[in-house]
């Protein structure tokens, strides 16, 4: 019911973009509405991040996942359990590119006889990364409509792209995984019962709506076929400060522009915000050397606890008894 | 044990309930063996704790305070702006279910609400109702639910559900630490006076006596020396150690399990013999006789008054550093609270060995050594004369303890130690051993009689593997380097595979280690006959 309620609400959401503009919306879809939705964005990821960041991190605590540096002959290792604060911030970066804890992702399973086995399951870490590199590559290739002339890494990323020549217009690999990838993570969602049963609205919206920005800017390269002139006019000009709305402009456009900003808006109060929390977790971005290096608690209650002379008092004659030396010997 | 076969409890159903999660109803009474006692009102008396009192979880009423939605709501406001992890934890999570059959209560129990995902969401939905925009306006179709009674009644059966092992911080892609969740969620109960009397007792006895069994210092000085006797027994040679002495050179900690009960003891003989063979000049200490530290599964501010002893023992008798023992929550608040919370140990040395010289830079600030680290040192220096044939009796495998694993990396050092004092060495299957290493399922106060079913549940993925090498290598020993894995994996193994027994690593140092003076030895430390060797038939 949850991913029909998504469904349903990103294609209404479609709606509201295409007949709004058609009925005079054009100015409100292709120009206010972005700027308040990046403005939104980036407002609502900067009070994020400060959030956090106002936040001390108290003690230093780590997930090793692998062995530490201790003596000189026992092989440490750099990566999954950091001793330096260049390895942390290495252990971040291939968190980052390359999901490598999700990499680790493995399967148990219970057997008859109560046996439980465990397999390698890397389909949620491809499908992730698919999605995430080619959301990555499609969103680099739109500054095309934002830059004239195009710059040449965008281009080059373009070329390869489109590297199979493919169709006409030519066919993007990264428009095909995208969808194929967010069509996976979707069903996924769905098929296992496990993760139905954890997975809330929140979930399930935004790979709808993201599914939503893919196919109707799928439908509008590949189907439509909108002008892109008056596209790249109407982005320039958003750019540049000096918006205004071109004639001519495909409907599709700004049911996409729509949906676009409704994502930016929604990002910064949803759990998309991993993309910036992710640099930030403390078990990842923290180099394990806490017994090298005093790490310090800003707000370290002063705390005593039963101190000695409070202990030897209350066990004097027993001290004595036993012939424990007491602290005066 | 519990009253269910073993037949009956691996026949795990893993259908999630029709119902949605979010409306909670546990029935405490049709949940007997799953859930610990409540804090006896006396050891919150002591120790100062909120709203003492009688209770039963089966009650319908718990006697909270009047206010106690508001204590809640406080509490979290308060962590939410001192702890950077929580409100990250909080915020990140995207459910991706990469967790959920990492936690070994899930796998062992079927439960939906174990899967670390959900234990984070048990108090992640009350945050969104009372700390996100999204939440407030949404409410449930953001994922937020208000404070009821029936959700905290869920708390208190989850948070003390899990061991805080870390195994699914391992495995998220933003290493989100569902322990650090259960711990503040832990502290968030403890305001309004729902805690358990496996971690307060022992918390109240800890503070009082100086150790979590309440041993007074004249019975700690009987008891070592009990144990000093036997070793005479089996080895004829009579070790001295001391206790409260000032300016020895090493302030000697160890959990308060390895010198009261099997099979922490012979544990704790390891430990007696390698030092006496070296002569190292330490002391142990009646006032800081616990290594342990049940703050850890209270609340910070608990773990921070326990740990005082350690640092003021050290500086009180002029030692120059500090050895540790074989303790898994010991060593995740030494190594990673200790120094924070309660030095700069700047009254002590960095920790040098007396026998190899080889300085432990890794040490340097907090000043505290794992013995493992001290005796594979000795080992690699050919300090140590081992007889490994004295362990042919025994096949061993090696259990990581999960705070060793996942909160220091001390791996490799007890494998090496093991690999020097025993013959037959084998390790379990890769997934379920070092940082992925299955918990016991009794750690974090959980080790109790009344929670057996669930520790029997939760320690299965841990026993299969043993089980496994027990028969493809015929495993008759599981190693381990810590005091709650002592007690309660030798629980799990006499239910799953009786066939295997449980000790520490240094048990196994005392049986290799070669004393000078010492007689032929015809038994280990337990008193087992050794296995017959090539040479004894020719004499
Ligand atoms: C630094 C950048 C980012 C990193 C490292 C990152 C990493 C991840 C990881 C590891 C997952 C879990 C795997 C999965 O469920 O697919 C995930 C999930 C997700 N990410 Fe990102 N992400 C980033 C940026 C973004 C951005 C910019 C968006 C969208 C605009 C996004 C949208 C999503 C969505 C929708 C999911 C959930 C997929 C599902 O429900 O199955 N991410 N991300
Ligand atoms: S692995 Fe991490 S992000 Fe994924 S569901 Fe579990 S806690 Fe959430
Ligand atoms: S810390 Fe361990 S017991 Fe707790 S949820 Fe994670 S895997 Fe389960």
């Amino acid at each position: 019911m949850r991913v029909v309620w998504s469904l349903l609400l990103v294609g209404a959401l479609a709606l509201v973009g295409f007949f709004g503009a058609q009925a005079g919306g054009q100015a409100l879809f292709g120009i206010v509405l972005p700027y308040l939705a990046m403005a939104v964005f980036l407002v609502g990821i900067a009070v994020r991040v400060v959030g956090w960041a106002r936040s001390p991190v108290p003690f230093r605590i780590t997930t090793t996942c692998g062995q530490e540096r201790s003596l000189a002959w026992i092989k440490a290792s750099p990566l999954d359990n950091p001793s330096t604060g260049l390895g942390a911030a290495a252990r971040v970066l291939l968190e980052v590119l390359t999901f490598r804890s999700l990499f680790r992702n493995n399967r148990s399973e219970l057997r008859d006889g109560g046996r439980f086995t465990v397999s390698a399951d890397k389909w949620l870490w491809a499908a992730a990364l698919a999605f995430h590199y080619s959301f990555l590559v499609v969103f680099l290739r739109h500054y095309r409509f934002f830059a004239e002339p195009v710059p040449a890494v965008v281009a080059w990323i373009q070329g390869l792209d489109g590297f199979f020549q493919v169709g006409l217009p030519v066919v993007y690999v990264t428009d095909i995984v995208l969808v194929v990838a967010l069509g996976y993570l979707l069903w996924r969602r769905l098929a296992d019962p496990r993760l139905r049963y954890i997975s809330l609205p929140a979930d399930y919206f935004p790979l709808a709506l993201l599914l939503g920005i893919a196919l109707s800017g799928v439908l509008l390269r590949y189907v439509s076929k909108a002008d892109v002139v008056a596209v790249k006019e109407l982005a320039i000009g958003l750019v540049s400060l000096h918006p205004t709305v071109p004639q001519g402009i495909d409907p599709l456009v700004f049911a996409h522009i729509f949906l676009v900003s409704v994502l930016l808006t929604y990002f910064p109060f949803s759990k998309l915000v991993h993309m910036a929390g992710v640099f930030l977790s403390p078990t990842r971005n923290l180099a394990n050397d806490n017994r090298m290096r005093r790490h310090i608690n800003p707000w370290n209650p002063p705390i005593v606890g039963h101190t000695y002379a409070e202990w030897e008092h209350e066990f004097h004659d027993k001290l004595v008894a036993s012939g424990i030396p007491l602290d005066e010997e | 044990m519990p009253e269910k076969t073993r037949d009956e409890l691996v026949r795990i159903d893993y259908t999630p309930p029709r119902r949605d999660w979010s409306d909670p109803a546990i029935d405490f009474e049709a949940r007997k063996g799953t859930w610990s006692y409540p804090a006896a009102a006396k050891n919150l008396r002591y120790l100062g704790f909120p709203n003492p009192r009688d209770w039963s979880p089966t009650d319908e009423d718990w006697q909270l305070p009047e206010n106690w939605q508001q204590v809640i709501h406080d509490g979290l406001a308060e962590r939410l702006t001192k702890y950077r992890s929580l409100k990250l934890f909080l915020d990140v999570c995207v459910r991706c279910g990469a967790c959920a059959d990492k936690c070994h209560f899930y796998l062992g129990s079927g439960d939906p609400k174990n899967m670390p995902v959900l234990r984070a969401e048990l108090l992640r939905s009350v945050y969104r109702n009372d700390f996100t925009t999204a939440g407030k306006i949404l409410g449930r179709v953001a994922g937020a639910r208000k404070l009821t009674p029936a959700v905290l009644k869920e708390w208190f059966y989850y948070f003390y559900q899990c061991t805080e092992c870390r195994r699914c911080s391992v495995f998220c892609p933003y290493g989100i630490d569902t322990a650090e969740i259960t711990m503040l969620a832990r502290e968030l109960l403890n305001l309004v006076g729902l805690n358990i009397n496996w971690v307060m007792e022992p918390v109240a006895n800890c503070d009082r006596t100086g150790n979590h069994l309440g041993i007074q210092p004249h019975t700690f000085k009987d008891n070592i020396e009990f144990l000093v006797d036997e070793l005479e027994e089996t080895t004829g040679v009579r070790v001295n150690p001391s206790i409260n002495r000032k300016g020895a050179e090493v302030l000697f900690i160890v959990p308060s399990a390895d010198f009261f009960a099997e099979p922490g003891i012979y544990t704790f003989m390891g430990y007696l013999l390698l030092l006496h063979s070296l002569g190292l000049d330490y002391t142990l200490s009646a006032y800081a006789s616990e290594g342990g530290n049940f703050g850890l599964f209270t609340s910070h501010d608990t773990i921070k008054r326990l740990n005082y002893k350690i640092y003021h023992e050290a500086k009180r008798l002029g030692v120059k550093w500090i050895l540790g023992g074989e303790c898994g929550h010991m060593w995740r608040v030494m190594h990673q609270y200790m120094d924070t919370m309660n030095g700069p140990a700047d009254f002590l040395e960095a920790p040098v060995s007396p026998f190899t010289g080889t300085a432990f830079t890794n040490a340097a600030s907090t000043k505290m050594v794992h013995i493992c680290e001290f005796t594979a040192d000795l080992i690699k220096h050919g300090k140590l004369n081992l007889d490994p044939t004295r362990n042919d009796h025994l096949r061993v495998t090696f259990h990581d303890s999960c705070n060793p694993a996942r909160a220091m990396g001390i791996l490799e050092e007890p494998r090496y130690v093991l690999r020097s004092v025993v013959n037959n060495f084998f390790e379990m299957p890769e997934n379920t051993i070092r940082e992925q290493t299955f918990c016991c399922g009794g750690g974090a106060g959980l080790g109790n009689d009344e929670n057996m079913e669930m520790r029997l549940r939760g320690g299965l993925p841990r026993a299969n593997a043993v089980r496994f090498v027990h028969e493809k290598h015929a495993v008759n020993r599981l190693a381990c380097i810590c005091a709650i894995d002592r007690a309660t994996l030798s629980t799990l193994m006499e239910y799953w595979v009786p066939e295997v027994d449980v000790s520490g690593v240094h048990e196994l140092v005392g049986n290799a280690l070669v004393l000078e003076g010492e007689k032929p030895r015809t038994t280990d430390l337990r008193g087992k006959p050794l296995a017959a060797r090539k040479g004894d038939a020719d004499a």
